[in-house]
């Protein structure tokens, strides 16, 4: 876009997608903020006028926001960690010409196309059923008792399903930035007496930096939002209640909008933190 | 030292068979160039050496030992890739440190050698850039410079200049001669440009096919050539080729002349033919010369030589320096 005109005519054009995603975000979030500030109890009262800071010390000094603020952190941290080791791996692995490779590359991103209501009860019903899962039929093969999973080990479940969920995602990232290493680099590492495990260090891993950045940065926004799996599994029980679930509850199980609207601030500078704490860390992968 | 030998080595990538079983000796100290044109096997040859790509049949000896089966890593051998291969995420400074570190060399001892071979190759001033941050041809050096810290036995270069222009390569062909003449180890150098095989080779590989032509001394190939192939290949501009009667007379099926080889005269000579492009260096001027019952030849003139387009010219060919070759294409002496 080299002259006046094009870029004028440029920025005509996009005013109708940017007006729109502005609209977009803005309305809700200060809808959001307008409800925080006031008692609003839909079916005891409706609207009932400003509160002022009432609702977030009300949700702050709530019992329940510390546990749930870690367990969100817990299952980022956790399907973040499990993702990408495993997607490094599986990317490598994938990566190598191995016999039905287009076949297994499919299976490797299908569950990526699953609904996540839909994963999240295949998983409880079909594998962790404590009476007819296959997990359950396994565990007593081998003679041991069943694990009630979603209620004795329900965090490791939550973040299991959520794994299998995103795996695919990482693997896909990783594998073309896998690809897209240029192989006469592996092999000069090797000429220059690099084994196997210090070339994945010294060349492989540093390739897939930008690669890892991007992964983590779009995971953790989805991941923050988590809510499907918990809903169908545990219901929020057995410690498995995150932020997001938490301001659920707030809002349509007590029926309090105003609560659940100061819930949703919290929910956006926990974001932001842990936004500004990711670029610090990764975020110089990014510009180069 | 590094001597390298290779006997009835033989390379098929499936079924295709890339190299047939062939035979090489490379000396000490010697430098070697691979030539041929593209798609010949010399990058796979190259590899076979480097231990990069494993012999289908065959013995490669280094310095009388049998390295066929070794790793790469353990021949000590040091390759130059065409791409550069420099790893990008590290300062050049670590780049040239990469196989001292991994050979697990005193960090003091490391710092040392990076900067002398940094001063050999004028990087000193780069040392902490980025590759991505230098020209080709500064990370043509950064590439050299990792290999010569290692003192290998022998150096492979896989066309390291094909992706500089036509003035660096020039300089970086002096550059390479001279870090020969000064250390003195083995090179093996692959290219397709026969003009670096001329100037740097100590002893030239002709390649086809995978099948070696010829070998010997740049002179050698220039003034004996042993097939069709070679005469043509080697030499710049190539050579000229005639059959039929105009080779009948030398007792030959074809012959070959040299440009540099031809007199041009305006008022007489053996052959009659049309000028056509004449292509002025300033030095010399070739000029394209349609011979009746020859064929288009090219022939060298002095650099002020006038002739417009359809003059006639005389031509004379040196008689002793005419090549002369069977119905196989072999030279006949
Ligand atoms: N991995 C491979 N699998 C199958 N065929 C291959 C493989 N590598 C090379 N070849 C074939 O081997 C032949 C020689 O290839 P090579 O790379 O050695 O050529 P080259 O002489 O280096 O050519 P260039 O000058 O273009 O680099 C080519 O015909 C090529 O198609
Ligand atoms: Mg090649």
């Amino acid at each position: 876009m080299a002259t006046k005109q094009s870029r004028s005519a440029a920025r005509l054009m996009m005013a109708p997608a940017v007006f729109l995603l502005l609209v977009w975000m803005l309305v809700p979030l200060a809808m959001t903020l307008w409800f925080s500030f006031r008692k609003f109890l839909p079916l005891r009262g409706g609207d009932l006028g400003f509160v002022g800071f009432d609702n977030y010390v009300r949700f702050i000094s709530s019992s329940s926001f510390w546990p749930s603020v870690q367990t969100t952190l817990i299952v980022v941290g956790s399907v973040l960690l499990i993702t990408l080791v495993l997607g490094v791996l599986l990317a490598l692995l994938l990566d190598q010409p191995i016999w039905g490779q287009g076949i297994v590359r499919i299976l490797v991103i299908a569950p990526f196309f699953v609904m996540p209501t839909v994963s999240a009860l295949v998983w409880k019903n079909i594998f962790m059923d404590p009476v007819n899962g296959l997990f359950a039929h396994l565990w007593k093969f081998f003679g041991a008792e069943p694990v009630q999973w979603l209620s004795q080990a329900s965090l490791p479940s939550i973040v299991m399903i959520v794994s299998w969920q995103w795996l695919p995602f990482a693997t896909l990232i990783l594998l073309t930035a896998i690809q897209s290493l240029d192989s006469e680099q592996l092999e000069a590492a090797e000429m220059d007496g690099a084994p196997v495990l210090r070339r994945f260090w010294h060349i492989i891993v540093p390739h897939l930096s930008r690669a890892i950045t991007i992964v983590i940065l779009i995971q953790t926004i989805f991941l923050l939002a988590v809510f499907a799996e918990i809903f169908v599994t545990t219901g929020g029980a057995f410690g498995t209640k995150t932020l997001t679930y938490l301001i659920y509850q707030r809002v349509l199980e007590s029926q309090n909008v105003g609560l659940g609207s100061a819930g949703g601030v919290y929910a956006i500078i926990l974001a932001n933190i842990l936004a500004l704490f990711l670029m610090r860390i990764v975020g110089k992968n990014l510009d180069a | 030292m590094g001597r390298i030998t290779l006997q009835q080595v033989a390379k098929s990538f499936g079924t295709t068979e890339v190299i047939p079983p062939l035979d090489l000796e490379v000396n000490d100290g010697e430098f070697v160039v691979f030539v041929g044109p593209s798609g010949c096997g010399k990058s796979t040859l190259l590899r076979l050496i480097a231990g990069l790509e494993d012999v289908s049949g065959g013995t490669i000896l280094i310095d009388g030992e049998d390295v066929s089966n070794t790793p790469p890593a353990k021949r000590g051998l040091a390759m130059v890739f065409q791409s550069y291969a420099l790893y990008p995420h590290m300062s050049v400074r670590k780049n040239i440190a990469f196989p001292l570190k991994m050979a697990g060399v005193a960090k003091a001892d490391i710092k040392k050698k990076v900067e002398n071979a940094a001063q050999v190759l004028n990087l000193t001033e780069y040392l902490d850039r980025r590759p991505g941050q230098l020209s080709g041809g500064q990370r043509q050096r950064v590439a050299i410079g990792r290999s010569i810290v290692r003192e290998p036995e022998a150096f492979l270069f896989d066309e390291p200049l094909s992706n500089l222009d036509a003035a660096l390569r020039g300089n970086m062909r002096l550059e390479i001669s001279e870090l020969h003449q000064s250390l003195k180890t083995t090179m093996v150098y692959v290219t397709h440009d026969q003009v670096e095989a001329m100037t740097m080779a100590d002893k030239i590989v002709v390649l086809q096919k995978g099948v070696i032509e010829q070998v010997g001394s740049p002179l050698d190939l220039y003034r004996n050539p042993a097939n069709l192939f070679v005469a043509g290949f080697i030499g710049s501009p190539a050579m000229n080729f005639a059959s039929g009667a105009t080779a009948q007379e030398f007792d030959a099926t074809t012959i070959g002349f040299r440009p540099e080889h031809l007199k041009l005269s305006p008022e007489g000579g053996d052959w009659t033919g049309t000028v056509g492009v004449s292509e002025h260096l300033g030095s010399d001027t070739f000029v394209h010369v349609d011979i009746e019952g020859v064929g288009k030849v090219t022939a060298r003139a002095d650099g002020d030589i006038s002739l417009g387009y359809g003059d006639t010219v005389f031509l004379t060919p040196d008689r002793a320096r005419v090549h002369r070759f069977d119905v196989h294409g072999l030279a006949l002496r």
